[in-house]
């Protein structure tokens, strides 16, 4: 959008209202999607049903229920926690490992494929790979930890649960910043890094003065990304932990699932997704606006 | 110091292999000796898993579904996208900005809060375990995705090829297939790869949707997983072939990756 941009090339823009009917394939597809389930959703949350199609008006008692319910607090909790943690690992891992891979040649393209490859395992045999991999019988991870003589079993005890939750993360996104990082990295010109050299300037000083911010647009695009898809995700651990032991990696999605299609108690799961996204919605738009403002100067 | 650069790429890369292999490990090992013994690699080497997929026509056309709704869902995307995001590249029109935010709130909007309507919706509009309902519920998060992609590439290219067109006499179709859609051809690929990345990575909707006719093979996985029992080396299998048709369109991409992240568009 321009706004990513800056004034530069909004003044080579001209105004076409014509320009509406190119868009409106697209309005057209996203709104079906998106606004028809909308409306569903606020409808279901301000309503209470007994089944058959008979529905009760009962106003804004389901957002009072879930702002209040513990259980959405604790879920809430957790997923920030989760996001967070995920979020600190991910972006300096990221930024470390593209500043380390080589810049031309064979082994480029090797690193990209091998890389990118975690990104397009779809997301339950991502969860069903780590399972695998990490129970403490037949797992290589899990048989690695319980041999160095820590007693680890993900299955059973809280941490380990974390632990394997946020190493699966990290291991299957930690390569989108990766990627991320190391296009910005490669879009600075040597020009740069030769002045540096004359300057006498260090590592640190070239990573903190030229590097750095020349992928700060890239970064905050990952750190975009990465805060949307952490915070809705359902498959990987639902099929890792489900969700266990107790409820101690239930996250926002996985709890919202059980609400509304294990105990289908709709009023509640509705008014819950309305809360959840807009959570999601705040955040990115602060964001949003933020990273606009930054451009504009 | 200087030398031992390439241990981090390697270690990550190291890392990144070892679930893989332990994948391909379980895949051709028999069920007795996975739950037998631990062995670091199959001591009975089998290909039963992957024979046992290929003949059981509930497996294969599982993957057939997936690769179904993927590449619907990837041809409407990209062709829906590519008139949007030329206007967005182009032009200033009223709510553009606005518009273009909304449609990015898609791509944000969590699938398990749209779960149970989109049953519904597709229920009622008879769409119910086709593919085309899933390829039409991934476009909920692909279509702004691949807007916000093609428009980053778009704008890469000077307005002046637009004007010299016109003055040569192009109409505007035969302009936009003729000359612009090839100088973007790198940008149309990247979309594609981002698009099928997403929709054959999504299970929840994927699931949600069908039902036997248009089954994904995700879901293939998981009933697998829940009713016959514990069968891990043909789960194993069926895992492991899931990671091949994305590494075959990486590869394909490989040089257009980093292109297109450049212009920090995912």
């Amino acid at each position: 959008m321009a706004g990513w941009r800056g004034q530069a090339d909004m003044a080579m823009k001209s105004t076409n209202q014509k320009a509406w009917f190119f868009v409106l394939p697209v309005v057209a597809l996203v709104a079906f999607n998106a606004l028809i389930p909308l409306m569903t959703v606020v409808n279901y949350s301000v309503q209470e049903t007994f089944g058959n199609n008979v529905f009760f008006w009962e106003g804004v008692k389901w957002f009072e229920d879930v702002l209040h319910s513990e259980r959405f607090h604790a879920s809430l909790l957790r997923q920030l926690s989760f996001t967070g943690i995920i979020l600190v690992i991910e972006i300096p891992l990221g930024v470390a490992i593209a500043l380390t891979m080589p810049q031309k040649g064979f082994w480029v393209s090797v690193c990209l494929v091998l890389m990118a490859l975690p990104l397009l395992i779809p997301w339950n045999v991502v969860g069903a790979m780590w399972n695998i991999f990490a129970l403490p019988d037949i797992g290589l991870l899990g048989r690695m930890i319980n041999g160095i003589g820590i007693d680890y079993n993900f299955t059973q005890d809280p941490t380990a649960a974390w632990f394997t939750t946020i190493l699966m993360d990290v291991w299957h996104w930690t390569s989108l910043v990766v990627l991320l990082a190391y296009a910005g990295l490669r879009s600075i010109p040597d020009a740069y890094y030769q002045a540096a050299k004359i300057d006498g300037a260090g590592g640190w000083a070239v990573f903190r003065h030229i590097q750095l911010p020349k992928m700060k647009r890239v970064l905050t695009i990952a750190i975009l990304l990465r805060f949307m898809d952490s915070f809705m995700i359902y498959t990987e651990p639902f099929v890792l932990t489900g969700g266990g032991p107790g409820n101690t990696t239930t996250f926002l999605s996985i709890d919202l699932v059980k609400i509304a299609l294990g105990q289908f108690d709709l009023g509640p799961a509705a008014a819950m997704s309305l809360i959840y996204f807009l959570i999601v919605l705040l955040v990115c738009w602060v964001f949003y606006t933020l990273m606009m403002k930054d451009e504009d100067q | 110091m200087k030398n031992a650069k390439w241990l981090v790429p390697t270690i990550y890369i190291l890392f990144l292999m070892l679930p893989i292999y332990w994948l391909l490990n379980m895949s051709f090992k028999t069920t007795n000796e996975i739950l037998g013994s631990f062995t670091l690699w199959p001591q009975e080497f089998t290909f039963e898993n992957y024979i046992a997929i290929f003949t059981d026509s509930t497996w294969y056309t599982g993957y057939l579904n997936s690769v179904n709704y993927v590449v619907i869902n990837t041809l409407i995307s990209v062709s829906a996208a590519l008139p949007a995001a030329y206007a967005f590249s182009r032009y200033k029109f009223l709510g553009d900005k606005h518009l273009f935010f909304w449609l990015l709130t898609n791509r944000m909007a969590p699938p398990a809060v749209f779960a149970l309507p989109f049953f519904q919706l597709y229920s009622a509009a008879n769409l119910f375990d086709t593919p085309i309902a899933v390829a039409l519920a991934h476009g909920l998060f692909n279509i702004p995705l691949a807007v916000w992609i093609l428009e980053g590439f778009m704008s890469g290219v000077p307005k002046e090829l637009d004007e010299t067109a016109y003055v040569d006499g192009y109409s505007f179709p035969r302009f936009f297939v003729k000359i612009f859609m090839p100088t973007i051809a790198a940008g149309i690929g990247v979309t594609a790869f981002f698009c099928f990345m997403f929709s054959w990575v999504e299970l929840l909707l994927a699931k949600t949707l069908t039902s036997v006719a248009a089954k994904p093979i995700a879901a293939v996985m998981t009933r697998t997983a829940s009713t016959s029992g514990y069968e891990l080396g043909l789960l194993a299998a069926a895992g492991a072939l899931t990671i091949i048709p994305g590494a075959i369109v990486i590869y394909f991409v490989r040089n257009h990756i980093a292109k297109g992240f450049a212009l920090g568009r995912v």
